[in-house]
C-alpha cells in the first residue's frame, strides 16, 4: 500500500497502542472524532502486550537486535515537508523501556541421547532461532517414542493432558514413594513421564499468552467500570481469581479474606476469626466510626492494626495481602485500601479480582476494536518521525509518519517511550522488576487446580519492596495444560534478576542442570519445578505528568503501565487526557448494540463521515499489516472458546 | 455532528419489539391450538412431540403440555426396543435441561424430569447429580432442585458420607444457606446406621435414639463455632447449633393422677398434650374397666396434657371404702396407679418435682462435660460480642441444661440484656424467662414473681393455693384450668397491683 492511501487529516493522531492510548482512541472515535492510531511495533498493546511462547522468544530476540542496531535518520526526506514558521520535533525511534532481559531454560531436552552428547548449559541465555527450528523438526518422533514406551506411562500421560489432577501423582511425598514403589510394577517412577520438555513448550507454544505487565482487575475498579459502561466488555471473557495466598515464614498459605474463607480457614482460631471479621466489617464503613481510628490518623497503619488486638498472622494478612500497603503507610490510607479490597469482594466471586482470559494484552485490543468499529484507522509497524510545531502558537499542526507523509491533526497523543530525552525535564524514572516463570505445578496444590492465585510476598526487611506474584492456570488460556504461568512483579532495587532470584529459589525448585530432578526426600521435591524463566526490567513512568516534559500544548503523553496491581491509574489518565481533548464530550458512553445501528446505504453520506471510507482503509490496511483489533486468533482456534463474532464492522452487516 | 453512528431511537426499538412480540404470540397460539386438536384426536406422534417441545421451550410452565407429552412418550415407548427407549428418554432429559434454563423453578419441568427417570431403562444418576450441582451453584436456595436432588440421592443410593461432603461444600461456599445446614441435620442421624461402623457403636449410639455419635457431634460443634464466630449475626448456624445441642425426647408417660371423692372426679396429667378420647386410655377401678367420658379442661383445647373424667355415680363416694385406680395408656404401653384410702377425700400419685429430668429435656442429651465446653465457647464469643442476641440466648439454654438453679442469677441478667438489645422480641424473652422461673420455682418449691406468663400449668395440677399478684400478667390462658385442685378463694389477689389482667376466663372447677 502506498503512503498516499492514508488520509491527510485527522482530528486525533495516537501513537502507541498501550491501555491508556487505546482507551483514549476508543473514547475519541466513539464520539465521532477521526482517529489515526499507530504503533511502531508489529503487535498491539506495546508494553501491555501478551505473547505466545514462541512469540515471546522472537520478541526477546528482536529486542536484543534493536538495541544493537544503529538507526540512521534520513533527515532530508521529511525536511522539505516543514514550512516556514514551523519547527520539527523529533520522536524517539528506539524503545528503551525494557532492559536487563535474562532467559534461562530448565526444561529437559526431549532427546535423551542428544542431551548426553551436549554438555548441559544452565545459563545459556536466549534460545536462538536455530535451536527452535531444530526442536520443531525433531519433536514428532520424540513424542512418539516417549508416549508409547509403556501402557501405564501412556495412561498417566493422557491424564495429564486432560488436566485431571496430575498434581497428586506428580508430587509424591517422601513416604508415599517408599510405600508405593514395591506396589507399582513400573520400573520408572511415573514422574519421569509427565515431565514437560522444552520441545513440548515450543510445540504447545500457542497455548501461552504471556503478559509483559502482570495486573489483575479490581472488580469495582476503574477498568471494570469502564468496560461495563462502554460495552467494551463484550469483546472479552474473564475468570475469577480463585484465592489469595501469602508467604509467611517461608510457607505458602491461603489468606482468608472473604466471609467464606474465614469460615473455612483451618489455620485461624475461632477467636481470630471473630477479630478478623470484626476488623474487616469495621473497615467497610470506617468513615462512619471516626472515633475508632482518629487517634492514629498521623500514625502508621501497622501500629493501628496492633492496637486492634489482631494477632500477628492477622496483622500480616491485613497489611500485606488485603490492604497491600507497606509498613510505612499511614492509617487512613491503609483503611481506604482495605475498604477498596472489601468492596470489590463478592461482585464476581470470593476474591476481589478478575483476570481476562487469554491475558491482559486482550484489554487494550478490545478498546482498539471499539475504536475501529467507530471508524478509527489502525496501522502497526508504522510510526511518526517528527511533529510539525507551529512556532507562533506552540501547537502541533501535523505529524510526519515513518513513510514521510505529512498528516495534519488537532491533537497528538503519544506513549511516553516515544519521547526523546531532550523533551524531558529529568530522565530518571522508576523501574519495575519482572520475572515470568513456567512451572510444572501450583505453589499450593489444592483440589481444584484450575484456579488463578494472587500471592503476596511481604518484604524480607522494611527497606526492601514486597513482591507480587500471580500464578495463572491453564484454564485462564495463558499456558498449556499441565503447566502454570507465574508472574513476579516488584519495584526495582537492582536488576530484575538480582531482585527476584531470592524469591524464585525460595518458592520453586530451580534445577542446577536442565531437566534435573530434585533428590528424593529433599525439601525441593515439594516445590514446583521451574521449566523456563525470564527476567526483565520495565520503566515505570507513572510518576511523570505534563510538567515533566517540554512539549507543545496539544501533545498529550501517556505514561506506561505502573507497578500497582490494578489498572486504575491508566484509566484515570486516559479519562483526564480525553477531558483535555474534548471537555464537552461524554467519556466512553455505552456503545449501541450492533442491531440498533442504522446503516442507510442509500442516503448520501457527508464527506469523511461514514464508515465507508474508513472501513475501506481499515480493510486494506489489515491486508498488508495482517492486523485487526481482534481477540487473538490462535488461542481461539485451539480452545474453541465462545468469543463474540470477530467482525462487528458495520459494512459486513449491510 | 458528522462521523457519529446513527442509532435507533428507543421508540423505534420499542415498536420493533412490540411487533416481534405480537408475531411470537400469533405463532404460539396457533401451535397451541394445533397441539390441543391433536390431543383430543388422540394422536401420539413425533409431530406432537416436536410441537409441544417448541411450546414448552418458550413456556415451561404449561402443565397440560407436559401431561400430553407423557402420553406421547408412553405411546412411543411401546413401539420401540429398549435401546431406542433409552435414546428417547435421554433426549427428553436434554430437552428438560433446556427448559430449566428458561425457568429453573418450573414445577412442570422438575416433575417431568422425575417421571422420565422412572421410565428410563438405565438412568444416569451421576449426570443428574451433576445437573443439580450446576443448578444449585446458580441458585443455592432453589428448593425445586433440592427436592429433586433428594429424590435422585434416594434412587441412586449415594452414601451418607458423600452427601455430608456435599453439604460441607455448600456450607463452605455460603454458610448462610440454611438449606444446606438443614440437609445436614437430616443426614447426621443416619451416619451411625452405616453397617460396620464400630466407632458409632462404641460411642454409644443406639439405633433407637435420634442421636448423633459423639465423635461426629464434636466435629459438628466445631463447624457451627466456625460459622458463628465468623458471623455471629447469621442465624443459620445458630439454629443448627441449637438442634445439635438438643435432640432429647422426653419419655412419654402419665405424670400425675388425681382422684377426688367430691364430684367423683379423676384428673390425669400426661407428659405431652394429647387427645384423650383417641389416645387409647383405659381406666380400671378396683380391677374393673370403666367406660368413662374424657373431657378436656377447657372446651377450646383439642389437645391438652390434662384430662378429666367423671366416675360412675356412687362408685367412690363412700369415704369408708378404699379404692384402687389405674390409668392405662395403651398406645404407649404405660400406666399409673393411684390408691384412695379410707377416710381420705382425695388422693394423687406423681413423681417428685425435684426430678432432674423434669424441665431439662430441651438440651439435656449431652454429657455435662460436653455442654460445659460448649458453654465456655459461647461465653468466649459473648466476651467479644456482648450484644449478640443469638449468643445470649444460647448461653441461657446451655445454663438451663447444665444447672438451672446454679445459673439463675446470670440467666436473669442475660434475659435483661436480651430485652435491651432486641426490644422487638422483649415479650418473647419475658415469656421464656417466666417459663424458666416457674420451673425453678417448682424445683426449689419456692415462689416466683414478675412473670409475664404462667407456664407448666400441667405440673401444677395439685396446687391448691396461688397468689398471682406482683406479676406482669396480661391474661390467663385457657390452660389455667389445669389447676384442678386450686381453691378459688386463693385467687383473690389476682386483680391487685402490678398485673395488667384484661380478660379472665371462667374456670370450670
Amino acid at each position: 500500500m502506498a503512503a498516499e492511501d492514508l488520509p491527510s487529516q485527522f482530528d486525533v493522531v495516537i501513537l502507541g497502542t498501550g491501555l491508556t492510548e487505546s482507551v483514549i482512541a476508543a473514547a475519541c472515535s466513539r464520539v465521532g472524532q477521526s482517529v489515526l492510531h499507530l504503533d511502531r511495533r508489529n503487535y498491539y498493546a506495546g508494553n501491555w502486550a501478551s505473547f505466545t511462547f514462541n512469540g515471546l522468544l522472537s520478541w526477546i530476540k528482536e529486542y536484543k537486535n534493536q538495541q544493537e542496531a544503529q538507526i540512521t535518520e534520513s533527515e532530508e526526506e521529511w525536511r522539505r515537508l516543514i514550512d516556514e514558521g514551523e519547527d520539527a520535533m523529533l520522536l524517539n525511534s528506539v524503545d528503551s523501556s525494557i532492559s536487563n532481559i535474562e532467559v534461562f531454560s530448565y526444561a529437559s531436552e526431549e532427546d535423551e541421547k542428544e542431551e548426553d552428547l551436549k554438555p548441559p548449559e544452565p545459563h545459556h541465555t536466549v534460545k536462538t532461532l536455530s535451536e527452535e527450528t531444530r526442536a520443531d523438526s525433531t519433536e514428532t518422533p520424540d513424542l512418539v517414542t516417549s508416549d508409547v514406551s509403556t501402557d501405564s506411562e501412556l495412561k498417566s500421560h493422557n491424564k495429564e493432558e486432560e488436566g485431571a489432577e496430575p498434581e497428586k501423582e506428580q508430587r509424591p511425598s517422601e513416604d508415599s514413594i517408599e510405600e508405593q514403589q514395591p506396589v507399582t510394577k513400573q520400573e520408572e517412577p511415573p514422574v519421569e513421564v509427565q515431565k514437560i520438555t522444552y520441545q513440548k513448550l515450543l510445540k504447545e507454544g500457542r497455548r501461552f499468552n504471556i503478559d509483559l505487565v502482570s495486573k489483575l482487575m479490581y472488580s469495582r475498579g476503574a477498568l471494570v467500570d469502564l468496560l461495563i459502561k462502554s460495552n467494551v466488555s463484550r469483546y472479552a471473557e474473564f475468570k475469577n481469581i480463585g484465592r489469595i495466598l501469602t508467604c509467611r515464614n517461608g510457607k505458602v498459605e491461603q489468606v482468608p479474606c472473604s466471609r467464606a474463607d474465614v469460615f473455612a480457614s483451618k489455620q485461624l482460631t475461632v477467636v481470630e476469626k471473630r477479630m478478623l471479621m470484626k476488623f474487616l466489617t469495621f473497615c467497610l464503613d470506617f468513615e462512619q466510626h471516626p472515633e475508632e481510628f482518629q487517634d492514629y490518623s498521623t500514625k502508621l497503619f501497622s501500629e493501628f492494626l496492633k492496637s486492634k488486638k489482631l494477632t500477628e498472622p492477622l496483622q500480616d494478612f491485613v497489611l500485606h495481602s488485603i490492604a497491600m500497603v507497606t509498613q510505612q503507610t499511614l492509617t487512613e490510607e491503609g483503611l481506604k485500601a482495605t475498604q477498596h479490597f472489601l468492596r470489590c469482594l463478592g461482585r464476581y466471586g470470593n476474591t476481589p479480582f478478575l483476570f481476562p482470559l487469554y491475558g491482559l494484552g486482550e484489554i487494550p485490543q478490545c478498546f482498539c476494536r471499539m475504536c475501529a468499529v467507530f471508524g478509527g484507522i489502525y496501522c502497526l509497524r508504522h510510526s511518526i518521525q517528527c511533529l510539525v510545531v507551529d512556532k507562533e502558537s506552540n501547537r502541533v499542526k501535523a505529524v510526519i509518519d515513518s513513510r514521510g507523509q505529512r498528516i495534519s491533526c488537532s491533537h497528538f497523543v503519544v506513549e511516553d517511550s516515544y519521547i526523546r530525552d531532550e523533551q524531558r525535564q529529568n530522565t530518571a524514572a522508576r523501574r519495575v522488576s519482572r520475572a515470568v516463570l513456567i512451572t510444572d505445578r501450583s505453589v499450593l496444590p489444592s483440589e481444584t487446580d484450575q484456579q488463578i492465585s494472587l500471592v503476596t510476598i511481604p518484604p524480607v526487611d522494611s527497606s526492601s519492596p514486597s513482591v507480587r506474584m500471580i500464578e495463572l492456570c491453564s484454564s485462564s488460556m495463558t499456558c498449556m495444560p499441565g503447566t502454570f504461568l507465574v508472574h513476579l512483579t516488584s519495584s526495582s532495587c537492582g536488576t530484575a534478576q538480582e531482585d527476584l532470584t531470592p524469591i524464585v529459589s525460595q518458592l520453586f525448585h530451580v534445577p542446577a542442570i536442565s531437566g534435573e530432578e530434585p533428590s528424593e526426600g529433599s525439601e525441593e521435591t515439594s516445590k514446583p519445578a521451574v521449566l523456563w524463566i525470564m527476567y526483565f526490567n520495565m520503566t515505570d513512568t507513572s510518576a511523570l505528568d505534563s510538567s515533566s516534559y517540554f512539549l507543545p500544548s496539544n501533545v498529550h503523553v501517556c505514561t506506561g503501565p505502573d507497578a500497582s496491581l490494578g489498572s486504575d491509574y491508566s484509566i484515570q489518565l486516559a479519562e483526564s487526557v480525553f477531558r483535555d481533548l474534548l471537555p464537552e464530550e461524554d467519556f466512553c458512553p455505552p456503545a449501541p448494540n450492533p442491531e440498533d445501528i442504522i446503516y442507510d446505504g442509500d442516503a448520501p453520506q457527508a464527506e469523511g463521515s461514514g464508515f465507508d471510507q474508513n472501513n475501506e482503509e481499515d480493510k486494506s490496511l489489515s491486508e498488508e499489516e495482517s492486523h485487526s483489533p481482534s481477540i487473538s486468533a490462535p488461542a481461539e482456534e485451539d480452545t474453541g472458546s465462545q468469543e463474540p463474532p470477530l467482525d462487528t464492522n458495520p459494512t459486513s452487516e449491510e | 455532528m458528522h462521523g457519529r453512528v446513527k442509532v435507533k431511537s428507543s421508540a423505534q426499538q420499542e415498536e420493533e419489539k412490540k411487533k416481534e412480540r405480537e408475531q411470537k404470540l400469533k405463532l404460539f397460539v396457533a401451535a397451541r391450538d394445533t397441539v390441543f386438536r391433536k390431543r383430543s384426536a388422540g394422536e401420539h406422534d413425533e409431530e406432537a412431540l416436536q410441537l409441544t417441545q417448541q411450546l414448552l421451550h418458550s413456556n415451561p410452565d404449561f402443565a397440560s403440555l407436559w401431561n400430553y407429552r407423557r402420553e406421547i412418550l408412553l405411546h412411543l415407548e411401546t413401539e420401540r426396543d429398549e435401546a431406542n427407549v433409552q435414546k428417547l428418554y435421554e433426549s427428553e432429559l436434554f430437552f428438560i435441561e433446556a427448559c430449566l434454563k428458561v425457568n429453573p423453578k418450573s414445577y412442570g419441568c422438575w416433575h417431568h424430569r422425575c417421571w422420565v427417570n422412572t421410565r428410563l431403562p438405565k438412568p444416569d444418576w451421576t449426570r443428574e447429580l451433576g445437573l443439580c450441582d450446576r443448578c444449585l451453584s446458580l441458585d443455592e436456595r432453589n428448593f425445586h432442585c433440592w427436592d429433586y436432588r433428594r429424590s435422585v440421592v434416594k434412587e441412586s443410593g449415594v452414601s451418607v458420607e458423600q452427601e455430608l461432603q456435599f453439604t460441607d461444600r455448600l456450607i463452605g461456599s455460603n454458610f448462610s444457606n440454611y438449606s444446606s445446614w438443614h440437609y445436614r441435620s437430616t443426614l447426621l442421624p443416619q451416619v451411625r446406621q452405616q453397617p460396620g461402623s464400630d466407632t458409632a457403636a462404641t460411642a454409644g449410639c443406639t439405633p433407637q435414639s435420634h442421636r448423633v455419635c459423639e465423635e461426629q457431634l464434636l466435629k459438628e460443634y466445631e463447624l457451627a463455632h466456625n460459622a458463628f464466630f465468623t458471623d455471629p449475626n447469621d442465624q443459620s448456624a445458630w439454629f443448627y447449633y441449637r438442634w445439635l445441642l438438643g435432640r432429647a425426647e422426653r419419655e412419654e408417660m402419665i405424670s400425675c393422677v388425681y382422684v377426688c371423692r367430691e364430684g367423683e372426679r379423676v384428673a390425669v396429667a400426661f407428659s405431652k398434650p394429647l387427645h384423650a378420647p383417641s389416645a387409647g386410655l383405659l381406666l380400671v377401678l378396683d380391677g374393673k374397666p370403666q367406660k368413662v367420658n374424657w373431657r378436656c379442661i377447657h372446651p377450646r383445647l383439642h389437645h391438652s396434657p390434662v384430662w378429666l373424667c367423671d366416675l360412675p355415680a356412687g362408685s367412690i363416694c363412700d369415704i369408708s371404702n378404699e379404692h384402687n385406680l389405674t390409668i392405662h395408656w395403651m398406645e404407649k404401653n404405660t400406666h399409673r396407679d393411684c390408691a384412695l384410702y379410707t377416710g381420705c377425700a382425695e388422693s394423687w400419685c406423681r413423681d417428685s418435682a425435684t426430678d432432674q429430668e423434669l424441665f431439662r429435656s430441651e438440651l439435656s442429651v449431652e454429657k455435662g462435660s460436653v455442654l460445659q465446653a460448649e458453654l465456655e465457647s459461647c461465653n468466649q464469643l459473648l466476651e467479644l460480642e456482648p450484644q449478640n442476641k443469638w449468643c445470649l440466648l444460647t448461653i441461657i439454654l446451655l445454663m438451663r441444661a447444665l444447672d438451672p438453679l446454679g445459673h439463675e442469677k446470670e440467666t436473669l441478667a442475660h434475659f435483661q440484656t436480651l430485652k435491651d438489645v432486641d426490644p422487638m422480641r422483649s415479650s418473647y424473652y419475658s415469656d421464656l424467662c417466666s417459663k424458666f422461673l416457674v420451673e425453678n420455682t417448682v424445683l426449689k418449691m419456692e415462689y416466683a414473681e414478675d412473670l409475664s406468663s404462667v407456664c407448666h400449668l400441667d405440673q401444677l395440677l395439685l396446687v391448691t393455693h396461688i397468689n398471682l399478684s406482683n406479676n406482669q400478667l396480661v391474661r390467663l390462658p385457657a390452660q389455667f384450668a389445669m389447676l384442678q385442685c386450686l381453691e378459688v378463694r386463693w385467687m383473690t389477689h389476682l386483680f391487685t397491683t402490678a398485673n395488667y389482667l384484661e380478660i379472665f376466663l371462667l374456670l370450670n372447677t
